[in-house]
Protein backbone atom coordinates (compact mmCIF):
# COMPACT_ATOMS: atom_id res chain seq x y z
CA UNK A 1 0.00 0.00 0.00
CA UNK A 2 1.09 3.53 -0.52
CA UNK A 3 1.28 5.98 2.27
CA UNK A 4 1.90 9.39 2.87
CA UNK A 5 3.33 10.79 5.94
CA UNK A 6 5.50 14.16 7.15
CA UNK A 7 8.51 13.30 8.59
CA UNK A 8 11.05 16.01 10.48
CA UNK A 9 9.20 18.91 7.52
CA UNK A 10 9.88 16.35 4.92
CA UNK A 11 6.75 14.77 2.81
CA UNK A 12 7.61 10.74 2.19
CA UNK A 13 5.54 8.66 0.26
CA UNK A 14 5.98 5.12 0.60
CA UNK A 15 5.18 2.06 -0.68
CA UNK A 16 5.07 -0.99 2.43
CA UNK A 17 3.29 -4.38 2.06
CA UNK A 18 2.12 -4.92 5.44
CA UNK A 19 0.90 -1.65 7.02
CA UNK A 20 1.45 -2.89 10.37
CA UNK A 21 4.60 -2.56 9.96
CA UNK A 22 6.44 -0.66 13.09
CA UNK A 23 6.75 3.26 12.16
CA UNK A 24 10.35 2.37 13.72
CA UNK A 25 11.25 0.67 10.87
CA UNK A 26 10.15 2.68 8.24
CA UNK A 27 12.14 5.80 10.03
CA UNK A 28 15.67 3.44 10.34
CA UNK A 29 15.16 1.59 7.18
CA UNK A 30 13.05 2.78 4.23
CA UNK A 31 13.92 6.66 5.30
CA UNK A 32 17.77 5.98 6.57
CA UNK A 33 17.19 8.31 10.03
CA UNK A 34 19.49 6.06 12.49
CA UNK A 35 18.84 8.56 15.40
CA UNK A 36 15.88 6.56 16.47
CA UNK A 37 16.53 3.39 18.36
CA UNK A 38 15.17 -0.08 18.81
CA UNK A 39 15.66 -1.56 22.30
CA UNK A 40 12.98 -4.42 23.17
CA UNK A 41 10.48 -3.54 20.38
CA UNK A 42 7.84 -3.78 23.06
CA UNK A 43 7.03 -0.21 23.73
CA UNK A 44 9.02 -0.92 27.28
CA UNK A 45 12.30 0.94 26.93
CA UNK A 46 11.48 4.27 25.32
CA UNK A 47 14.97 4.24 23.40
CA UNK A 48 12.28 4.62 19.62
CA UNK A 49 10.39 7.38 20.86
CA UNK A 50 9.41 9.81 18.47
CA UNK A 51 6.95 12.73 18.07
CA UNK A 52 3.18 12.06 16.23
CA UNK A 53 1.93 15.35 15.86
CA UNK A 54 3.51 16.50 18.77
CA UNK A 55 2.98 13.77 21.01
CA UNK A 56 5.44 11.34 22.58
CA UNK A 57 5.00 8.24 20.83
CA UNK A 58 7.08 4.21 21.27
CA UNK A 59 7.83 3.77 17.37
CA UNK A 60 8.22 0.08 17.52
CA UNK A 61 4.64 -0.06 18.54
CA UNK A 62 3.29 1.84 16.38
CA UNK A 63 1.35 0.68 13.12
CA UNK A 64 3.11 3.09 10.02
CA UNK A 65 -0.65 3.28 8.64
CA UNK A 66 -1.27 5.23 11.87
CA UNK A 67 1.55 7.34 10.82
CA UNK A 68 -0.71 8.49 7.49
CA UNK A 69 -0.75 12.57 7.40
CA UNK A 70 0.65 12.98 10.48
CA UNK A 71 3.62 14.88 11.29
CA UNK A 72 6.51 12.95 12.47
CA UNK A 73 9.92 14.43 14.89
CA UNK A 74 12.89 12.16 15.10
CA UNK A 75 15.59 13.11 17.02
CA UNK A 76 16.99 14.34 13.77
CA UNK A 77 14.62 16.66 13.40
CA UNK A 78 14.50 18.46 16.98
CA UNK A 79 17.75 19.96 16.29
CA UNK A 80 21.56 19.65 14.78
CA UNK A 81 25.25 20.25 15.77
CA UNK A 82 24.69 24.05 14.40
CA UNK A 83 21.26 24.60 16.25
CA UNK A 84 20.70 21.97 18.74
CA UNK A 85 17.52 22.03 20.75
CA UNK A 86 17.33 23.52 24.26
CA UNK A 87 16.73 19.88 25.12
CA UNK A 88 20.62 18.44 23.05
CA UNK A 89 22.16 21.80 24.15
CA UNK A 90 21.34 20.94 28.08
CA UNK A 91 22.61 17.13 27.39
CA UNK A 92 25.85 18.27 25.78
CA UNK A 93 26.45 20.80 29.11
CA UNK A 94 25.43 18.34 31.54
CA UNK A 95 27.55 15.01 29.66
CA UNK A 96 24.82 12.88 30.10
CA UNK A 97 25.33 10.29 27.77
CA UNK A 98 27.15 6.97 28.86
CA UNK A 99 27.20 4.35 25.63
CA UNK A 100 24.35 6.65 24.49
CA UNK A 101 22.18 4.18 23.39
CA UNK A 102 18.97 5.38 24.99
CA UNK A 103 19.73 8.84 24.78
CA UNK A 104 17.89 9.62 21.82
CA UNK A 105 14.55 8.82 23.03
CA UNK A 106 15.43 10.11 26.45
CA UNK A 107 15.54 13.44 24.45
CA UNK A 108 12.39 13.06 22.87
CA UNK A 109 10.19 11.49 25.80
CA UNK A 110 11.82 15.05 27.55
CA UNK A 111 11.23 17.77 24.76
CA UNK A 112 7.48 16.39 24.29
CA UNK A 113 7.27 16.91 28.15
CA UNK A 114 8.84 20.29 28.09
CA UNK A 115 5.82 21.21 25.68
CA UNK A 116 3.22 20.30 28.13
CA UNK A 117 4.78 21.60 31.33
CA UNK A 118 7.54 23.97 31.12
CA UNK A 119 9.04 23.97 34.78
CA UNK A 120 8.32 20.36 35.17
CA UNK A 121 9.36 19.32 39.42
CA UNK A 122 11.24 16.39 39.95
CA UNK A 123 7.85 14.63 40.81
CA UNK A 124 6.86 15.75 36.75
CA UNK A 125 10.00 14.12 36.05
CA UNK A 126 9.55 10.84 37.52
CA UNK A 127 5.72 10.33 36.50
CA UNK A 128 6.38 11.22 33.13
CA UNK A 129 10.37 10.32 31.52
CA UNK A 130 10.46 5.97 32.19
CA UNK A 131 12.27 5.46 29.26
CA UNK A 132 14.75 2.70 30.34
CA UNK A 133 18.92 3.61 30.56
CA UNK A 134 20.96 0.56 30.62
CA UNK A 135 23.87 2.86 31.94
CA UNK A 136 22.11 4.03 35.04
CA UNK A 137 22.52 7.72 33.47
CA UNK A 138 19.14 8.84 35.57
CA UNK A 139 20.90 11.37 37.92
CA UNK A 140 22.26 13.33 34.72
CA UNK A 141 19.42 13.43 32.90
CA UNK A 142 17.42 14.93 35.99
CA UNK A 143 19.83 17.57 35.79
CA UNK A 144 19.60 18.10 32.35
CA UNK A 145 15.57 17.74 31.92
CA UNK A 146 15.78 21.17 34.70
CA UNK A 147 18.78 22.35 32.41
CA UNK A 148 16.51 22.23 29.54
CA UNK A 149 13.36 23.85 30.76
CA UNK A 150 15.55 26.65 32.60
CA UNK A 151 17.03 27.17 28.65
CA UNK A 152 13.83 26.88 27.24
CA UNK A 153 12.09 29.84 29.66
CA UNK A 154 13.78 32.88 30.79
CA UNK A 155 14.59 31.05 34.03
CA UNK A 156 18.03 31.23 35.50
CA UNK A 157 20.40 28.44 34.83
CA UNK A 158 19.98 25.45 37.39
CA UNK A 159 23.54 26.20 38.95
CA UNK A 160 25.41 22.54 37.46
CA UNK A 161 26.75 20.03 39.51
CA UNK A 162 29.39 19.17 36.54
CA UNK A 163 31.65 22.48 37.24
CA UNK B 1 -14.99 -78.64 55.15
CA UNK B 2 -15.45 -77.50 50.84
CA UNK B 3 -18.99 -79.11 50.98
CA UNK B 4 -20.00 -77.21 53.41
CA UNK B 5 -18.98 -74.19 52.21
CA UNK B 6 -20.73 -74.77 48.51
CA UNK B 7 -23.70 -75.65 50.49
CA UNK B 8 -23.20 -71.81 52.17
CA UNK B 9 -22.87 -70.26 48.78
CA UNK B 10 -25.62 -71.77 47.09
CA UNK B 11 -28.21 -71.06 49.91
CA UNK B 12 -27.21 -67.31 49.84
CA UNK B 13 -27.49 -67.35 46.16
CA UNK B 14 -31.20 -69.02 46.27
CA UNK B 15 -32.09 -66.01 48.81
CA UNK B 16 -30.60 -63.74 46.46
CA UNK B 17 -32.65 -65.03 44.04
CA UNK B 18 -36.20 -65.30 45.87
CA UNK B 19 -35.59 -61.20 47.00
CA UNK B 20 -35.10 -60.42 43.55
CA UNK B 21 -37.30 -61.67 41.66
CA UNK B 22 -40.20 -60.67 44.57
CA UNK B 23 -38.87 -57.09 45.50
CA UNK B 24 -38.09 -55.31 41.68
CA UNK B 25 -37.01 -52.24 41.42
CA UNK B 26 -38.80 -48.95 41.12
CA UNK B 27 -39.29 -47.24 37.66
CA UNK B 28 -38.18 -44.27 38.15
CA UNK B 29 -39.93 -40.80 37.37
CA UNK B 30 -37.89 -38.47 36.36
CA UNK B 31 -38.09 -36.67 33.36
CA UNK B 32 -35.19 -34.05 32.10
CA UNK B 33 -35.92 -30.49 32.77
CA UNK B 34 -35.77 -28.40 29.31
CA UNK B 35 -33.61 -25.26 30.25
CA UNK B 36 -35.35 -22.29 28.41
CA UNK B 37 -33.52 -19.19 29.37
CA UNK B 38 -36.91 -16.81 28.93
CA UNK B 39 -38.46 -18.71 32.32
CA UNK B 40 -35.48 -19.84 33.74
CA UNK B 41 -35.29 -21.68 36.99
CA UNK B 42 -32.46 -19.89 37.69
CA UNK B 43 -33.43 -15.99 38.16
CA UNK B 44 -29.12 -15.42 38.91
CA UNK B 45 -28.14 -16.82 36.40
CA UNK B 46 -27.93 -13.77 33.70
CA UNK B 47 -26.30 -11.82 36.45
CA UNK B 48 -23.85 -14.52 37.16
CA UNK B 49 -22.92 -14.67 33.49
CA UNK B 50 -22.33 -10.82 33.40
CA UNK B 51 -20.76 -11.09 36.35
CA UNK B 52 -17.98 -14.10 35.84
CA UNK B 53 -16.97 -11.39 32.60
CA UNK B 54 -17.03 -7.86 34.54
CA UNK B 55 -14.74 -9.82 37.57
CA UNK B 56 -12.61 -11.52 34.95
CA UNK B 57 -8.61 -9.66 34.75
CA UNK B 58 -9.71 -8.45 30.92
CA UNK B 59 -12.08 -6.19 32.75
CA UNK B 60 -10.97 -5.79 35.82
CA UNK B 61 -7.49 -4.80 35.10
CA UNK B 62 -8.63 -1.44 34.43
CA UNK B 63 -10.94 -0.74 36.91
CA UNK B 64 -9.03 -0.51 39.93
CA UNK B 65 -9.05 0.99 43.35
CA UNK B 66 -5.45 2.62 43.21
CA UNK B 67 -5.56 4.92 39.71
CA UNK B 68 -3.32 1.94 38.88
CA UNK B 69 -3.45 -0.10 35.72
CA UNK B 70 -2.94 -3.73 36.26
CA UNK B 71 -1.56 -6.12 33.93
CA UNK B 72 -1.26 -9.72 33.22
CA UNK B 73 -3.67 -12.83 34.14
CA UNK B 74 -2.12 -11.84 37.68
CA UNK B 75 -2.95 -8.70 37.47
CA UNK B 76 0.14 -7.09 38.42
CA UNK B 77 0.85 -3.76 38.73
CA UNK B 78 1.62 -1.80 34.98
CA UNK B 79 4.98 -1.50 34.34
CA UNK B 80 7.26 1.44 35.00
CA UNK B 81 5.10 3.01 37.48
CA UNK B 82 2.29 3.91 35.19
CA UNK B 83 -0.96 5.23 36.65
CA UNK B 84 -4.17 6.67 35.23
CA UNK B 85 -3.06 10.30 36.34
CA UNK B 86 -6.04 13.10 36.45
CA UNK B 87 -7.73 12.14 33.34
CA UNK B 88 -7.54 8.54 33.12
CA UNK B 89 -5.43 8.75 30.33
CA UNK B 90 -2.08 9.07 31.70
CA UNK B 91 -0.13 11.66 32.69
CA UNK B 92 0.84 15.07 30.46
CA UNK B 93 3.55 13.71 28.52
CA UNK B 94 3.54 9.64 28.71
CA UNK B 95 -0.62 8.83 27.93
CA UNK B 96 -1.97 5.75 27.37
CA UNK B 97 -1.72 6.55 23.56
CA UNK B 98 2.05 6.69 24.19
CA UNK B 99 2.05 3.03 23.56
CA UNK B 100 -1.48 1.74 23.46
CA UNK B 101 -2.96 2.50 20.26
CA UNK B 102 -6.75 2.19 18.61
CA UNK B 103 -6.34 -1.44 17.98
CA UNK B 104 -3.78 -4.65 18.78
CA UNK B 105 -0.09 -4.62 18.25
CA UNK B 106 0.69 -7.90 17.26
CA UNK B 107 4.59 -6.89 16.80
CA UNK B 108 5.08 -5.70 20.15
CA UNK B 109 1.81 -7.70 22.14
CA UNK B 110 1.02 -4.21 23.05
CA UNK B 111 -2.98 -4.44 23.81
CA UNK B 112 -4.89 -1.63 22.07
CA UNK B 113 -8.49 -0.53 21.24
CA UNK B 114 -9.89 2.84 20.95
CA UNK B 115 -10.08 5.04 23.43
CA UNK B 116 -7.61 3.25 25.70
CA UNK B 117 -7.26 4.37 29.28
CA UNK B 118 -8.94 3.66 32.93
CA UNK B 119 -11.86 3.59 33.89
CA UNK B 120 -12.67 6.52 36.25
CA UNK B 121 -12.60 6.15 40.32
CA UNK B 122 -15.79 6.21 40.68
CA UNK B 123 -16.12 3.42 38.58
CA UNK B 124 -13.27 1.12 40.33
CA UNK B 125 -14.62 -1.92 40.99
CA UNK B 126 -11.20 -3.49 42.43
CA UNK B 127 -12.19 -5.26 45.97
CA UNK B 128 -15.79 -4.93 45.08
CA UNK B 129 -18.10 -7.87 45.92
CA UNK B 130 -20.51 -8.58 42.80
CA UNK B 131 -23.13 -6.80 43.92
CA UNK B 132 -21.36 -3.78 44.68
CA UNK B 133 -20.07 -3.87 41.33
CA UNK B 134 -23.43 -4.18 40.14
CA UNK B 135 -24.49 -1.61 42.66
CA UNK B 136 -21.82 1.22 41.11
CA UNK B 137 -22.35 0.15 37.81
CA UNK B 138 -26.32 1.06 38.20
CA UNK B 139 -25.61 3.81 39.75
CA UNK B 140 -25.62 6.96 37.73
CA UNK B 141 -23.45 9.70 40.48
CA UNK B 142 -21.16 7.32 39.77
CA UNK B 143 -21.12 5.60 36.28
CA UNK B 144 -21.22 8.88 34.84
CA UNK B 145 -24.78 9.52 34.39
CA UNK B 146 -26.17 6.42 32.20
CA UNK B 147 -28.94 4.94 32.21
CA UNK B 148 -29.83 1.54 31.59
CA UNK B 149 -30.38 1.94 28.06
CA UNK B 150 -27.20 3.74 27.81
CA UNK B 151 -25.56 0.98 29.93
CA UNK B 152 -26.77 -1.79 28.17
CA UNK B 153 -25.12 0.09 25.06
CA UNK B 154 -21.89 0.77 26.41
CA UNK B 155 -21.98 -2.98 27.54
CA UNK B 156 -22.69 -5.10 24.43
CA UNK B 157 -21.02 -2.04 22.14
CA UNK B 158 -18.52 -0.55 23.04
CA UNK B 159 -15.21 -1.05 21.09
CA UNK B 160 -13.02 -1.19 24.57
CA UNK B 161 -15.53 -3.19 26.49
CA UNK B 162 -15.25 -5.93 23.85
CA UNK B 163 -11.93 -5.59 23.34
CA UNK B 164 -12.07 -8.20 26.24
CA UNK B 165 -12.63 -10.92 23.64
CA UNK B 166 -10.33 -9.63 20.94
CA UNK B 167 -7.30 -9.27 23.52
CA UNK B 168 -4.58 -10.24 21.16
CA UNK B 169 -1.14 -11.85 22.14
CA UNK B 170 0.82 -10.55 25.09
CA UNK B 171 4.84 -9.54 24.59
CA UNK B 172 5.90 -13.10 24.76
CA UNK B 173 3.85 -13.63 21.64
CA UNK B 174 1.07 -15.44 23.81
CA UNK B 175 -2.72 -15.21 23.57
CA UNK B 176 -4.70 -13.50 26.49
CA UNK B 177 -7.01 -15.12 28.49
CA UNK B 178 -10.53 -14.43 27.44
CA UNK B 179 -13.05 -13.98 29.85
CA UNK B 180 -15.19 -17.32 31.21
CA UNK B 181 -18.44 -16.42 28.85
CA UNK B 182 -18.35 -15.85 25.12
CA UNK B 183 -19.07 -12.69 24.00
CA UNK B 184 -22.56 -13.62 22.49
CA UNK B 185 -23.60 -15.29 25.50
CA UNK B 186 -22.57 -12.22 27.91
CA UNK B 187 -24.37 -9.81 25.66
CA UNK B 188 -27.66 -11.52 25.35
CA UNK B 189 -27.30 -11.90 29.93
CA UNK B 190 -26.76 -8.39 29.67
CA UNK B 191 -29.28 -7.26 27.58
CA UNK B 192 -32.19 -9.70 29.49
CA UNK B 193 -30.64 -8.84 33.02
CA UNK B 194 -31.55 -5.38 32.25
CA UNK B 195 -35.15 -6.26 30.26
CA UNK B 196 -35.89 -8.65 33.82
CA UNK B 197 -34.97 -5.25 36.15
CA UNK B 198 -31.43 -5.10 36.50
CA UNK B 199 -31.79 -6.65 39.99
CA UNK B 200 -28.82 -7.86 41.96
CA UNK B 201 -29.42 -10.96 44.17
CA UNK B 202 -28.51 -10.43 47.37
CA UNK B 203 -25.55 -11.83 48.50
S1 LIG C 1 12.24 -0.26 21.32
FE1 LIG C 1 10.36 0.75 21.47
S2 LIG C 1 10.07 0.95 23.58
FE2 LIG C 1 11.85 -0.27 23.46
S1 LIG D 1 23.52 5.70 28.12
FE1 LIG D 1 23.79 3.61 27.80
S2 LIG D 1 21.74 2.84 27.83
FE2 LIG D 1 21.52 4.86 28.45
Amino acid sequence: MTLALTVNSTSHTIEIADENTPLLWVIRDMLELKGTKFGCGKAACGACTVHVDGEAVRSCSYAVKFAEGKQITTIEGLGDEKNPHPVQQAWIEEVVPQCGYCQPGFMMATAALLEKVSSPTDDDIDKNIINVCRCATYYRMRKAIHRAAALMSSLPLPESQNT
Amino acid sequence: MNVKIALIFSLLLFAGLIVGFTDSVATSEYTAVVYNQSDSPLPNRNFDKMMDVLTHQRCMNCHPNDNIPKQGDESHPHNFGVAGGENDHGFQAIKCTTCHQPENNAYSGVPGAPHWGLAPASMAWEGLSRAEIAESMLNMKTNGGKDHKALVKHMTEDELVLWAWQPGVDASGKLREVPPVSEAEFKTAVKQWFANGAVIPSE
